[in-house]
């Protein structure tokens, strides 16, 4: 763990109350073929100054459970079926429509991975900004322009006051990037959700966002949710990770346990099959067989069908997370939905 | 910008040349003397016929009648009919009372199509929306002329609320002529209004609009609605060139004497300096709306502006 | 939901039935057409335009009534048991002439849209494959045609033909209506012939014709086979439209066009005698153009 990370969980612990709590999140989606289960039954929760990276692959539900937080599934074919999301004292899920807009944008913020369609086409980037402080502060356009170019001179885009009428589209795929965040972070959120937010960069960009986005945090204190499928992009800034699978999260703890210690076996199967500069492997190990069909979540843990450690049990049994103390681990939230975690941790 | 209308401009000519010599050559190739359909029964002397012939250049080979012609274009004259009236009269004639009617069908297109559109588009699947679907489909299916005697039976003689043949009762008489002549363009309007609505609503700008805290109002009528009426605008904009045209079935039906009509006239009474006079009228208008909906275009759409 | 190709994605393919399913589903056509089995507006329109094929082959089938043969002593009479759609001026029975109508239409749909569709694809698809000069030249003619209104340039080219027959019909309106099918397909060939898998076949080897035919072609027609439903309909009322101005077919055939034209002038007193034949050709006009929603809306998966 290093330094910055362990201030952040002594700030957490001073203020002993998480900023976000998801409990028992259920989404789905009622469709024509049936009924997608996408998130079922997650939790976890997110405290000030603290970096919390969700990881998963495609369909793990990792991006819908973003939008629920944000308030942004659509309802019709979505539904959200159980569960609560607190922040500051309320759950969100219970607020009206004008309460859940107050927070929006102002309290949590989001940033997507697309910044080129994520941003209004027809409207120049000092526009859209602005239209933050417009909206939620009532400033005048001149006022709100002026802090506009001050939100992208914060995110390090030469020349801000030149090109604050320009259009999304007139910029590269980082600066983008950077216009998006500046629009996130605009009126100081407490929470930032930034979901794959480098996936569409040049690697030498992604770098570059990802420290952005870690000095902002470092400057504000916001709670900022890294949703990725991507290992190497949160190994060096989350501070706790979730790792998801069929809308559940199956591992969670701090990086350091998680990365050296996992404690389920998708989290280990991801763990071989990606390449590590601190592990010296000779051959790369795929994880057998496909994600599961949510239409069609298999009985009992839906990753038996790939799992190497599976038992008679798993057939049955939903696994519920089970909480990981000493000796394995120091962290209260490190936790393992899986029967045979034991195994696992003992394993290689 | 100005370059990219220069271009335009430059690109349009050939068209314009294609498209007129095209109608130049088919009536040229008109079965029938004009010269003696021109005297009807009366008779004519061989020495007569001979001037006109020259008067109207029908002695010069086609490609040369064609240069003399666009030669006279350049300088504003149209041409004369046999009757020696000039084309350009016609035209001022009869272009006031089809950009009337053009008008009517326009504003009906813009506000009812946008309107129907926009409130299917937002409910989708709604009651509204079922009902703009069937309805438009209905409109598109009917053909104008079965169109036209419908509303004329229903509208003007039944209940008899508006004029149903003419021009002689002013504004109100454009009424139903223009309902008509706007309704499948109405129909096409609000269809594409709410295709584009939907979407539109569908992008991930309008999910950024929703995660920044806007009211839905402020996302759907900022956000969604300009990049919505992209494409609406662009058809409008070529739909009333093609208005402006004239209405040959629909100016029929209610006895209107605009363009189409003059130019059906024409057409019948193999006069081809009158047809050949307004159809290229009539192409002129049709592709200055082209440029014109290529310039709105760029200011609606900044990422085409400087291709 | 918009995640990238990863790292997670596993590298061995899945080896059970389902997938297999899935796979022989998947196809976009097979697709689509699993989506229009299901809808009753597809059986309606289909239904539809199967009786006016039928009616147009073999009227006889329909009714036994010669359309040409009037009864003085009966005519303008209203609809009745005896006269479906009641009789015209010349005491001839509206139905009977109806039904023998469908052939001019559906002769001059199939033709026309056949016709204009073929133009389109050949010439559509030298246009986006070569690109270049050929492009230019054909999208400048296209340009030129597309210009002039189909209504207006059609009533000109009618009058160079001293007789009009349901071939004269079908050539103008071929003439005058290839020019969106043709950028249509154009612009269909040319957003995948830069694709991957184009680039491929080329690199194996593969001649121009084949990779135009095989490859591209069945990618980029869907586009067309949409609109080419519409324009079926589109020719209808285009044909009839043209008839009805006096331009099209002379009596004594039998079309629908020419039937309306008749009712003008006792519509306040006979209105029966637009609203029967105005429905049907109303109705042939709708089934077609539906079929083309239909046919997008199974396509097109967006709109699911």
């Amino acid at each position: 763990m290093d330094a910055s990370s362990a201030e952040a969980a002594t700030d957490n612990e001073s203020a002993n109350e998480p900023l976000l709590a998801v409990d028992d999140l259920h989404v789905e989606f009622r469709i024509e073929d049936g009924v997608v289960k996408a998130v079922n039954g997650l939790s976890y929760s997110v405290g000030r100054g603290e970096t919390l990276a969700i990881l998963g692959e495609s369909g793990s539900g990792k991006s819908v459970s973003a939008q629920a937080v944000m308030g942004l599934i659509d309802s019709p074919p979505g539904f959200i079926t159980n569960g609560s999301i607190m922040f500051g004292g309320q759950d969100l899920l219970t607020m009206d429509a004008a309460q859940r807009r107050a927070v929006r944008g102002e309290k949590i913020a989001m940033i997507f991975q697309d910044a080129l369609s994520s941003l209004n086409p027809v409207f120049s980037v000092g526009w859209q900004i602005s239209e933050m402080y417009r909206t939620h502060r009532g400033m005048s356009r001149r006022a709100a322009k002026a802090e506009a170019i001050k939100a992208m001179e914060r995110v390090k885009i030469p020349d801000a006051a030149r090109r604050v009428g320009a259009h999304p589209h007139e910029f590269s795929g980082g600066m983008r990037q950077r216009i998006m965040i500046a629009m996130a972070l605009s009126l100081d959120p407490d929470v930032l959700i930034a979901d794959e937010p480098t996936t569409a960069l040049d690697v030498t960009v992604q770098a570059q966002v990802m420290d952005l986005l870690k000095e902002l945090q470092e400057d504000t204190g916001m709670g900022l949710i890294l949703i990725t499928h991507d290992l190497g992009v949160v190994a060096d800034v989350a501070d706790r990770l979730v790792v998801m699978y069929a809308g559940r999260g199956v591992e969670q703890g701090t990086m350091h346990d998680v990365f050296s210690r996992p404690a389920h076996p998708y989290t280990e199967g991801l763990m071989h099959s990606i390449p590590r500069s601190d592990v010296h492997v000779d051959r790369l190990q795929p994880i057998h067989g496909n994600p599961p069909d949510l239409l069609r979540i298999p009985s009992g843990c839906a990753f038996r069908t790939r799992c190497p450690y599976v038992v008679e049990r798993c057939r049955d049994e939903i696994p519920e997370p089970v909480q990981i103390g000493a000796p394995v681990s120091a962290d209260a939230t490190r936790s393992s939905s899986c029967f045979q975690w034991e195994e696992v941790v003992g394993h290689d | 910008m100005g370059r990219y209308i220069i271009r335009r401009v430059l690109q349009l000519i050939p068209v314009f040349i294609g498209a007129t010599f095209l109608i130049f050559a088919m009536v040229f190739a008109l079965p029938g003397d004009p010269i003696r359909a021109l005297a009807g029964e009366r008779s004519q002397s061989e020495s007569v016929r001979e001037a006109l012939r020259e008067e109207y250049n029908l002695n010069d080979p086609l490609p040369v009648q064609y240069a003399k012609y666009v030669g006279g274009l350049a300088k504003g004259d149209f041409g004369a009919d046999f009757r020696g009236r000039p084309v350009s009269d016609t035209i001022k004639q009869r272009v006031p009372i089809t950009a009337r009617l053009a008008l009517v069908a326009f504003l009906f297109e813009v506000i009812i199509g946008v309107a129907a559109g926009m409130l299917a588009g937002i409910r989708q699947r709604g009651f509204f929306d079922s009902l703009v679907l069937i309805s438009t489909l209905t409109v598109i299916s009917i053909p104008i002329f079965v169109l036209g005697f419908l509303a004329q039976i229903t509208f003007g003689l039944r209940l008899g609320i508006v004029p149903v043949a003419g021009i002689k009762q002013g504004w109100v008489s454009y009424i139903l002529p223009g309902l008509v002549l706007g309704s499948v363009s109405l129909a096409y309007v609000a269809r594409l209004t709410r295709s584009s609505l939907i979407d539109n609503l569908k992008a991930d700008y309008v999910r950024t609009a929703v995660s920044k805290g806007l009211s839905s109002r402020r996302v759907v009528g900022v956000h969604t609605l300009r990049n919505s009426l992209i494409p609406v605008v662009t058809y409008l904009g070529i739909d009333l060139g093609a208005l402006l045209g004239g209405a040959i079935i629909t100016e029929s039906v209610f006895n209107i004497p605009g363009v189409g009509g003059a130019v059906f006239d024409g057409v019948i009474r193999q006069e081809g300096t009158t047809v050949v006079g307004l159809t290229t009228f009539i192409i002129i208008v049709y592709m200055g709306m082209t440029l014109l909906v290529d310039i709105l275009y760029a200011v609606l759409d900044p990422r085409i502006r400087y291709d | 939901m918009t995640d990238a190709p990863t790292t997670l994605q596993p590298l061995e393919p899945a080896a059970d039935d389902e997938d297999e399913d899935q796979l022989r589903y998947g196809s976009l056509s097979a697709d689509a057409w699993r989506q229009l089995r299901r809808r009753p507006l597809f059986w309606l329109c289909v239904s539809i335009i199967f009786l006016l094929i039928v009616a147009a082959i073999v009227p006889g089938l329909f009714t036994s009534i010669d359309p040409q043969l009037g009864d003085q002593r009966n005519n303008l009479q209203s609809p009745s048991a005896e006269h479906w759609f009641g009789t015209d001026l010349q005491g001839r029975d509206q139905y009977a002439r109806v039904v023998h109508g469908a052939r001019v239409s559906i002769v001059v749909a199939f033709v026309v849209t056949l016709s204009t569709a073929s133009i389109a694809i050949v010439l559509g698809s030298v246009a986006g494959y070569f690109g270049g000069l050929v492009d230019a030249v054909i999208s400048r003619i296209t340009d030129v045609w597309f210009a002039i209104p189909t209504v207006l340039g059609g009533i000109v080219m009618l009058q160079l033909f001293e007789q009009r027959t349901i071939g004269t019909l079908c050539l103008v309106l071929i003439v005058f209506g290839w020019t969106t099918k043709l950028r249509l397909v154009r612009s269909a060939v040319v957003a995948v012939r830069n694709a991957d898998y184009i680039d491929a076949a080329r690199a194996l080897g593969a001649s121009h014709r084949r990779i135009i035919t095989r490859h591209i072609l069945p990618n980029a027609l869907t586009p067309l086979v949409v609109y080419t439903a519409i324009t079926f309909g589109v020719v209808i009322a285009a044909e009839a439209a043209l008839t009805f101005i006096g331009v099209g077919l002379r009596k004594p055939a039998v079309s629908w066009g020419l039937i309306i034209s008749d009712s003008r002038g006792r519509i306040q007193t006979h209105s029966y005698l637009l609203l029967f034949p105005g429905m049907i050709l109303s109705m042939a006009v709708f089934s077609f153009i539906l079929l083309g929603d239909l046919l997008r809306d199974a396509f097109d998966p967006r709109q699911r």
